[in-house]
C-alpha cells in the first residue's frame, strides 16, 4: 500500500542509482535521522545517556567495522577489543600530546592509527583462512591488550596504569570529562556514527564493496575474474579497524572516560561485537544497528524486569543473559543465518505486495 | 651442575607439564572435529561445566537453587551430605551424555552442510549458553575440586636435585607439581585408551570412516548422527577428564573456560585433525611459553604467557598452515 516503487519515477541515473530507491525507506531514514538529530538531544538524560544511547552508538560503530570485515569479506576476526584499544590509547596519546587538536581530529587520527595496526594484522589473512584466521587475530587481541599493560609511555606512566580522559572542548561545550552535558556527547557521537554509516552503506554497493563480496563468496574464483585478493583483504581490514578505532575512540574518549586495557577491552569485548553482528545480519549496514540495538538494549531490559520488577539477584540475572545471548546466537544461526536484518527484508517483501498475496 | 642450567631445566619440566593440561583440552577439539568437522569451541565451558557437576555431585548441592530459592523464596542448598567420588564422577558422565544428545537433537541436526565457520559462530553460542546455565545450576563461586589425586610439591625431588647443584650454589630443588605429574600420566593412559578405542573396536572404526568420508560411511549403513552423539560423549568424556585436572589444580571457577583459547593455537599447531598433533602442539606450546617468559619476558616487562602461543601460531601459520601433522589443505573452485 504504502512501501512500493511504482509510482516512483526515476528520470535520471542519479535517481536511478541513489541509496534508497524507494521513496518509503527515504522518508522513513529521513524521520528517523530527524528524530534522532532534533527531537532526542531535547530528552535525554544521564541515564538514558550512559547507559542506552552512548553504547548503543559505540557498539554501533564497531559493529559496522566488524561487518565490514566479518560480513562483507568474510574474513572472521576475534581481535576487535584489541583493535578497540588501539584506538582508545591512540586518542589518549593525541589528544595529550597536542591538547588544542579538535576531539573530532583526534578520534578520525585514532581510526588512522587503528587502520595502520589492522593492516599489519591482516597480512596473515592472505595466507590463511577461516577460522585459523580467526585464531591469529587472536594474537592480536592479546598480544595489544598486553602491550598496553606493560609499556608505561601508552599511559604517560601514570601510577595507577589507566588512562583517564582529559576534558575537552567543542565551541565551548565540553565533550569529554566528567563536566560534559549528556546532549553534547549524544550529539558528537552521533553525527560521527551517522556520517561513518552513510560512507559504509555506499562502500559496500560501490567497487570495493563488491570485491569484498567476491572474496567472500570464494575467493579463488573471484582472483580469476580479476579481483586482487591482496588490495581486497587489506583494504577490508584497514576500513574495518579505522570503524573499530573510531568506536574505541569514542567508547574511551566519550563514554567511559577512565579505561584499563584488560578489563575495558577484553576478549568479551571482540565477541560481543561477533554476536551483534551475528544476530543483526551478516552484510548488512542496516543489521549493524539493529544488532548493537539488540545487544546493549536487551541486558538492560532484563536487568529492569528481573532485578527491578521481581528482585531478583543481579548475578541470577547475568547468568539468564548468558544463556539468552547464547540460546539466540545458535537460534539465529540454524533459523536465520542473516539475522534480525533478514526479517525485515522480507517483511518489506511482504509489504511491498500487500494487501495481495503474491 | 650450575643453577642457571637447573632453573632451565626446571622451566622445561613444568612447560612440559603445562602443556600436557592443554593437550588434554585440545584433544577434545580434535576427536570432535575429525568426526564432524565441527570447530567446537564449547570444548573449554564443558571442562567447566563437568568440573561444575562433578562438585555439585560430591556435595550434594541441590540443582538451579539460586533460581529456586529466588523465585519461591525458599533457602535449599544442600539435599544431602554429597555421595563418593566413583558415584559422582560416573553421574557427571551420565549428565555429559545427555548433554551430548541433546547438542545433536537441538543444534546439530539443523547445522548440517553449513559453512565450518557457521559451526564455528554456533558453539560459541554453544559456550555462552552452557557457561549461563552452569552457573545457574550450580552457582558462581569457586569451588575447590577434589577427587584424591595427591598435589603439591615433591619433597623427594627437592632433595635429589638440590645434591646435583655444584656445591656451595643457592639453589633449592626443582618444584614441580605431584598433580601436573598424575596429569601427565591420565593424558597418556587417556591417549593410548582412545588410540586402542578407534583401532579396536567397531564404533571406532565407525568413527574413523565417519571422519574419513561422511558420505561414502552414510552408504556402507553408518548413522551419522548416532556417531555425533557417541563423539560429542567421547568428548565430554575427556571434558570431564580435563576439567578434574584443571579443577583440581587452581579451583573450579569462569576462567577454566578459557583454556579454549589456548588450546587453539595448541591446535593450529598440531593441526586440527591429528591426536598426537594434539600432544605435540600443546608440549611445544607449553614448553615454548615458559621458556619465552624465563629467558626473555623479564626484558620486556613479563606476563608474556597471555599472548605468545597466540604470536607463535600466527607465526607458525604463515609457513604451514595445516600445521605440524594436519592434513594438506587442497581447495578447489
Amino acid at each position: 500500500m504504502f512501501y512500493r516503487e511504482s509510482g516512483d519515477f526515476k528520470t535520471s541515473y542519479a535517481a536511478d542509482q541513489q541509496t534508497f530507491p524507494i521513496r518509503f525507506d527515504r522518508w522513513a531514514i529521513g524521520l528517523v535521522c530527524a528524530f534522532a538529530f532534533l527531537v532526542m538531544p531535547f530528552l535525554i538524560n544521564d541515564y538514558w545517556e550512559k547507559s542506552v544511547l552512548l553504547p548503543f552508538l559505540v557498539w554501533a560503530m564497531a559493529a559496522l567495522g566488524l561487518n565490514i570485515l566479518t560480513g562483507y569479506c568474510g574474513q572472521v576476526s576475534l581481535g576487535t577489543g584489541g583493535f578497540m584499544a588501539v584506538g582508545a590509547y591512540a586518542s589518549y596519546k593525541l589528544t595529550t600530546s597536542f591538547p588544542e587538536l579538535n576531539l573530532f581530529i583526534v578520534i578520525l587520527l585514532s581510526g588512522g592509527v587503528t587502520a595502520t595496526v589492522g593492516i599489519l594484522f591482516g597480512l596473515p589473512s592472505l595466507r590463511i583462512k577461516g577460522f585459523y584466521l580467526a585464531v591469529a587475530t587472536l594474537a592480536a587481541q592479546f598480544f595489544l591488550v598486553w602491550l598496553f599493560n606493560k609499556v608505561p609511555w601508552f599511559y604517560n606512566y601514570s601510577a595507577s596504569g589507566m588512562i583517564t580522559a582529559p576534558e575537552r572542548t567543542m565551541l565551548g561545550i565540553a565533550i569529554s570529562g566528567p563536566n560534559s552535558p549528556p546532549w553534547a556527547t549524544y550529539l558528537f557521537c552521533l553525527v560521527i556514527v551517522v556520517f561513518f554509516a552513510v560512507i559504509a552503506k555506499n562502500l559496500t554497493r560501490g567497487r570495493i564493496g563488491r570485491s569484498w563480496m567476491a572474496i567472500r563468496d570464494m575467493d579463488i574464483a573471484a582472483e580469476i575474474i580479476g579481483v586482487a585478493p591482496l588490495k581486497a583483504k587489506l583494504s577490508a581490514f584497514a576500513i574495518s579497524s579505522f570503524y573499530i578505532g573510531v568506536s574505541g575512540a569514542m567508547f574511551f574518549m566519550v563514554y567511559l572516560g577512565a579505561a584499563e586495557p584488560t578489563e575495558a577491552f577484553g576478549i568479551d569485548k571482540s565477541f560481543l561485537v561477533l554476536f551483534m553482528i551475528i544476530i543483526g545480519g551478516l552484510g548488512s549496514i542496516f543489521g549493524s544497528f539493529v544488532g548493537a540495538a539488540f545487544m546493549t538494549l536487551m541486558p538492560v531490559l532484563f536487568k529492569n524486569i528481573m532485578v527491578g520488577g521481581l528482585g531478583w539477584p543481579t548475578d541470577l540475572v547475568s547468568h539468564i543473559i548468558f544463556m539468552l545471548i547464547g540460546g539466540l546466537i545458535m537460534f539465529f544461526l540454524i533459523v536465520e543465518p542473516h539475522g534480525l536484518a533478514q526479517l525485515w527484508r522480507v517483511t518489506k517483501e511482504k509489504l511491498r505486495l500487500w494487501p495481495f498475496p503474491h | 651442575m650450575s643453577p642457571d642450567f637447573l632453573y632451565a631445566v626446571e622451566v622445561i619440566l613444568n612447560g612440559l607439564m603445562a602443556g600436557v593440561m592443554y593437550s588434554l583440552v585440545a584433544l577434545g577439539f580434535v576427536l570432535i572435529f575429525k568426526a564432524s568437522g565441527i570447530f567446537n569451541y564449547a570444548q573449554g565451558v564443558m571442562a567447566l561445566f563437568a568440573a561444575l557437576t562433578l562438585v555439585g555431585f560430591q556435595t550434594g548441592q541441590v540443582p538451579f537453587s539460586h533460581l529456586i530459592n529466588a523465585m519461591f523464596g525458599t533457602d535449599y542448598h544442600n539435599w544431602s551430605n554429597g555421595m563418593n567420588n566413583f558415584m559422582a564422577i560416573v553421574l557427571t558422565m551420565l549428565v555429559m551424555i545427555a548433554f551430548a544428545w541433546l547438542v545433536e537433537r537441538i543444534v546439530l541436526k539443523h547445522l548440517v552442510n553449513q559453512e565450518p565457520i557457521i559451526l564455528f559462530m554456533a558453539t560459541i553460542g554453544l559456550a555462552f549458553f552452557m557457561e549461563g546455565f552452569g552457573d545457574l545450576m550450580w552457582g558462581a563461586n569457586i569451588k575447590v575440586l577434589d577427587v584424591g589425586i595427591p598435589s603439591g610439591g615433591s619433597f623427594w625431588l627437592e632433595d635429589v636435585t638440590r645434591g646435583w647443584a655444584a656445591e656451595g650454589s643457592e639453589y633449592y630443588g626443582m618444584y614441580i607439581d605431584v598433580l601436573d605429574v598424575w596429569a601427565a600420566v591420565i593424558a597418556v593412559v587417556l591417549v593410548v585408551a582412545l588410540t586402542l578405542f578407534s583401532q579396536f573396536t567397531k564404533t571406532g572404526r565407525a568413527l574413523r570412516a565417519v571422519a574419513d568420508d561422511h558420505q561414502a560411511a552414510l552408504t556402507v549403513g553408518i548413522s551419522l548422527r548416532a556417531i555425533w552423539v557417541i563423539v560429542w560423549s567421547i568428548a565430554g568424556f575427556v571434558a570431564l577428564v580435563a576439567g578434574i585436572m584443571w579443577g583440581s589444580k587452581s579451583g573450579v571457577q569462569f576462567s577454566l573456560s578459557l583454556i579454549a583459547l589456548k588450546a587453539l593455537p595448541v591446535l593450529i599447531l598440531g593441526g586440527f585433525t591429528s591426536i598426537p598433533g594434539a600432544i605435540i602442539g600443546g608440549l611445544v606450546i607449553g614448553v615454548g611459553e615458559k621458556l619465552f617468559e624465563y629467558s626473555i619476558g623479564p626484558m620486556i616487562g613479563g606476563a608474556t604467557e597471555n599472548w605468545f602461543a597466540y604470536v607463535l601460531a600466527l607465526l607458525f601459520l604463515m609457513f604451514r598452515p595445516q600445521g605440524l601433522f594436519g592434513d594438506k589443505i587442497i581447495e578447489r573452485v
